[in-house]
């Protein structure tokens, strides 16, 4: 016996937009920028078309790890007021085509980078992308709450990118970049997730807060500070920059580590009242852009 | 499909091969140039 014929309506196909939102562009802002400072920090001359090619890469592989993150987190995303109107979970795109779109970027960003720049930015570029995807987004991010401690090194990559992008090998001063962003994103996410917590229990998300408690999280927000301090500082002192992004670092640090001690003091519960976190996850933001732009005037005066 | 769904469609696929045009031709710029710059 045949079935009655069923009408088959297609799906709309995606917008455009949806599949830009897919790369996260604003967290492509900062991956753009730290990329830039790197480029330019280093001590060897590129050509600005290789340049600009090395920072589109690095800004389309961070797109494709966007996107594969949002492809393979869609079930999380649709639990969480920030994130449920994202193309996936608001159902504006089907999850094959944000994968295909995910590893057509990360292969096009790789290969196009190996050709025109150099392998070892390439090698970088694969390795942060294959760090967020599989170590941060498929491997610790729902199993333990130090996931954006080891996944926060995905995030650091990006001046290594820059500076291998411009002399085609690894020194001190970029390492040291990787460490300030490294040791950067647990007080700078720690403090958004204290202010967003139940967000994050809601979608079964193993934040630190969610796991540990609040008076935990604030403590270690303060205690990673510390050696953020450490990395943000050591480039003066090492001889590797000038006065200008010595002082910069210094007076900027500082008060990034008042803004930690307020949290690590505060004793708010509720998520409306939580002042020093939400005056901590801004200045983070602001602390890494000017820290980089001074980096990046400092080697262009005393180089 | 109704008339209004198929204008929609349409709409949707015509903005979606305009960016990939757009792309395109800007990715021959860049390896047109980067072709030169190599080749210097």
């Amino acid at each position: 016996m045949s079935s009655p014929a069923v009408p088959i309506t297609p799906a709309l196909p995606a917008e455009w937009r949806d599949f830009l939102a897919l790369t996260k562009p604003r967290v492509m802002t900062l991956v753009v920028f730290t990329a830039l400072c790197g480029l330019l920090a280093a001590p060897a001359h590129i050509n600005p078309i290789l340049g600009f090619t090395a920072i589109l890469c690095t800004a389309v592989g961070a797109g494709a790890s966007g996107a594969l993150n949002m492809w393979y987190e869609a079930d999380l995303d649709a639990h969480m007021k920030r994130t449920k109107g994202r193309p996936l979970p608001a159902g504006r795109m089907d999850r094959q085509s944000a994968l295909h779109f995910g590893v057509a970027l990360a292969v096009g960003s790789v290969v196009l980078m190996g050709l025109a720049v150099n392998l070892l930015a390439a090698a970088i570029l694969t390795v942060s992308i294959l760090f967020y995807v599989l170590v941060y987004t498929v491997w610790l991010k729902r199993r333990t709450p130090q996931n954006i401690v080891i996944g926060g090194a995905a995030g650091a990559f990006p001046p290594l990118i820059g500076w291998a992008a411009a002399t085609g090998r690894i020194e001190l001063l970029p390492i040291l970049l990787f460490l300030l962003i490294f040791l950067w994103t647990p007080p700078h996410f720690w403090a958004l997730s204290l202010f967003v917590r139940t967000d994050y229990a809601a979608a079964g998300v193993p934040m630190l807060p969610v796991v540990a408690g609040i008076r935990t999280t604030r403590r270690q927000v303060f205690l990673y500070t510390l050696p953020m301090v450490g990395a943000a500082v050591a480039p003066w002192p090492l001889g590797l920059t000038g006065a200008i992004y010595g002082l910069t670092a210094s007076l900027l640090s500082a008060w990034f580590l008042l803004l930690a001690t307020r949290v690590g003091l505060s004793q708010e519960t509720d998520q409306a009242l939580m002042k020093p976190e939400r005056a901590l996850f801004k200045f983070s933001i602001l602390y890494l852009f000017v820290l980089f732009g001074a980096l990046v005037v400092d080697r262009m005066v005393f180089a | 499909m109704t008339p209004e769904f198929e204008d929609e469609y349409r709409r949707r696929q015509r903005a979606r091969a305009k960016v990939t045009a757009w792309i395109l031709g800007a990715l021959v710029v860049l390896f047109f140039a980067i072709s030169i710059v190599r080749m210097m």
